[in-house]
């Protein structure tokens, strides 16, 4: 520990690449994974995962594939629930409530924790009820004029499509099909975020224009986000963790978590060779 | 110099092969259309407005129609898709989206479905007979008529429902369950409209069956002459399959044609319902 107050705040708090200010520790934690592992049948994907999650900071899991970083993605809002044989070992709190624990809906948990998919998977609906469905699911009655609008405004779409709320949603482009999953996502009113590799479909300027809008979305939404772009995670993470899948004393893979920081210091310093690696390409 | 992309010329293998396939095609079609142009030409002389104004007759080929087969084709195949398409949709909608795949009792009733798809119409004639005619006392009516060709046609509406909705992307579910939907309002709000394309080709091809079949029905007692329409769904009824089978057993000429006009007629309501069913699908092809 620093004696030295200033040097404290200096080193306490530092700008992530977007330029948002970031402690060391995480200090306002929506989730805490402690000791999570994610099963499928006997197979343990992922093993030993503790881990917090920064209130209205973006997180970016960052490895190889086949790591289980989407396994444990979809532990944050027990969408792994709906996966045959599969079960998790330890605790996900959410601002302290184990999601796992007896008395607790999933689909509640589904409302505060939204998800955006590798894929864009908007539904064979107009543009208008893709984003007024999640509201009308959650009991949501009368005119969604207003929070339509202001969701896709929210999701940088609402100039582009407000003269075709009536057309179906796949006349959209790739790019816009994911903003209008994002705009989606937002009008069910979620604490969290959670993006499964959303840009892996896109071009470079329609992933540009949602890693801006994930940016922008910070300031009220905390995000986690898989990625298998490393100049993603370095430009829009405050925080990166970095999985790898090694084999036990039987030779069976399993996903671990190697390391977990602040972006700016893991990328330029890495505390761990596999890290090093992995960012610097020289990893399979 | 000699040129390397000069094709080795067709060997006699291939071309007897297109040849075999397109004897085999040719056969289906020549069939079919010479069924078509025969009994065409055959019913020509009865084949207008009177086999739809008037009633069966026995005696008087002359002014005999096929009214009352026509509306009781109606009648029943009505009933039936009412009492066939909700309980062959749900049933499908649990299968799928419901019940855990892993159960013992789910690959019991799987199989059960599929062995049902298979079984003659005429068994399903004489549990028609025995259940709904004797035992539930309906007796010789649409109702029972109904019932029997819903049980006849549920597998095959069953079985189709069920590759209709697998044929919805799981990505889809998952999207809605993501924003906090059940299962349920996922399986209504999602699954069940996006697939409704499917039920509905694999529906019109059951119903178009049904239609046809006249074997079940005999066995359910439907031989007599009826020269009134249906009134309701205890009333008696004749149907399209039925009144051909009745005038093809009559020695007198002129029966035979009527018949062959009211083939026709039948034929005509076949190839309408499948085109519906054709154009349901090409209309909808692939959105994802
Ligand atoms: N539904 C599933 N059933 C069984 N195994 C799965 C399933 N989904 C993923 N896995 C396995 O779990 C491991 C981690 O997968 P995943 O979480 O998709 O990795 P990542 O997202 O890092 O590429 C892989 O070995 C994968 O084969
Ligand atoms: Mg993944």
């Amino acid at each position: 520990m620093n004696q030295n107050g200033d040097i404290t705040m200096h080193l306490d708090h530092a700008l992530s690449p977007r330029g948002a200010s970031i402690p060391l520790e995480v200090s306002d934690p929506v989730f805490t994974l402690d000791d999570v592992s994610v099963f499928y049948g006997d197979y343990e994907a992922i093993r030993n995962v503790t881990l917090p999650i920064g209130k209205n900071e973006i997180t970016a899991f960052i490895g190889p594939s086949g790591c289980g970083k989407s396994t444990l993605l979809r532990s944050f809002n027990r969408m792994n629930d709906l996966i045959l044989g599969s079960h998790l070992k330890g605790v996900v709190a959410y601002h302290g409530t184990d999601i796992y624990g007896p008395d607790v809906d999933p689909i509640e948990v589904r409302r505060k924790v939204g998800m955006v998919f590798q894929k864009p998977n908007v539904f064979p609906k107009s543009i208008y009820e893709n984003v007024a469905y999640g509201p009308k699911v959650n009991g949501a009655k009368g005119n969604l004029d207003d929070v339509v609008e202001e969701c896709l405004t929210r999701a940088a779409l609402w100039n582009e499509v407000k003269d075709d709320l009536k057309k179906s949603a796949y006349a959209l482009s790739g790019g816009q099909q994911q903003r209008l999953v994002i705009a989606r996502c937002i009008a069910v009113k979620p604490e969290v975020i959670l993006m499964d590799e959303p840009c892996a479909s896109l071009d470079p300027i329609a992933t540009a224009k949602i890693e801006d809008l994930m940016v922008e979305l910070a300031n009220d939404y905390t995000i986690v986000i898989v990625t298998h772009n490393m100049q993603q995670a370095a430009r829009v993470s405050d925080r990166t963790a970095f999985f790898t899948a090694e084999l036990d004393d039987n030779e069976v893979r399993h996903g671990r978590l190697v390391e977990f920081g602040r972006t700016r210091e893991l990328f330029s310093s890495p505390g761990d060779t596999r890290t090093e690696d992995y960012i610097s390409g020289r990893f399979g | 110099m000699q040129n390397q992309l000069a094709g080795r010329g067709t060997l006699l293998r291939d071309r007897v092969f297109m040849w075999l396939l397109f004897i085999s095609l040719a056969i289906g079609v020549l069939t079919l259309a010479i069924l078509l142009i025969y009994v065409t030409v055959k019913g020509w002389p009865r084949l207008d407005l009177r086999l739809f104004t008037n009633m069966p007759s026995v005696r008087d080929a002359q002014n005999a129609g096929a009214q009352s087969a026509i509306t009781g084709t109606i009648w029943v195949i009505s009933f039936t898709a009412l009492i066939a398409l909700p309980t062959g949709v749900l049933a499908a909608l649990h299968l799928e989206e419901f019940a855990r795949p892993d159960s013992r009792f789910q690959r019991f009733i799987e199989i059960n479905i599929q062995n049902l798809a298979a079984v003659p119409s005429i068994v399903y004639g004489i549990l028609g007979l025995a259940v709904f005619a004797r035992a539930l006392a309906l007796g010789q009516s649409v109702i029972t008529a109904s019932l029997t060709l819903a049980l006849l046609v549920l597998p095959v509406i069953i079985i189709s429902t069920r590759e209709a909705l697998r044929a919805v992307p799981r990505n889809i579910r998952d999207g809605s369950l993501a924003l906090g939907a059940t299962e349920w309002q996922t399986a209504y709000r999602q699954t069940l409209p996006a697939a409704i394309p499917g039920i509905a080709t694999g529906t019109i091809l059951a119903l178009s069956r049904a239609i046809g079949e006249a074997a079940p029905l005999l066995l359910l007692g439907a031989v007599s002459f009826i020269t009134f329409n249906p009134d309701g769904v205890l009333s008696g009824y004749t149907t399209l399959p039925i009144q051909i089978f009745n005038w093809t057993k009559e020695s007198r000429e002129e029966f035979q044609v009527l018949a062959a006009a009211t083939i026709v007629v039948l034929l005509l309501l076949l190839l309408a319902m499948n085109f519906v069913a054709i154009w349901i699908r090409n209309r909808t092809q692939k959105r994802w």
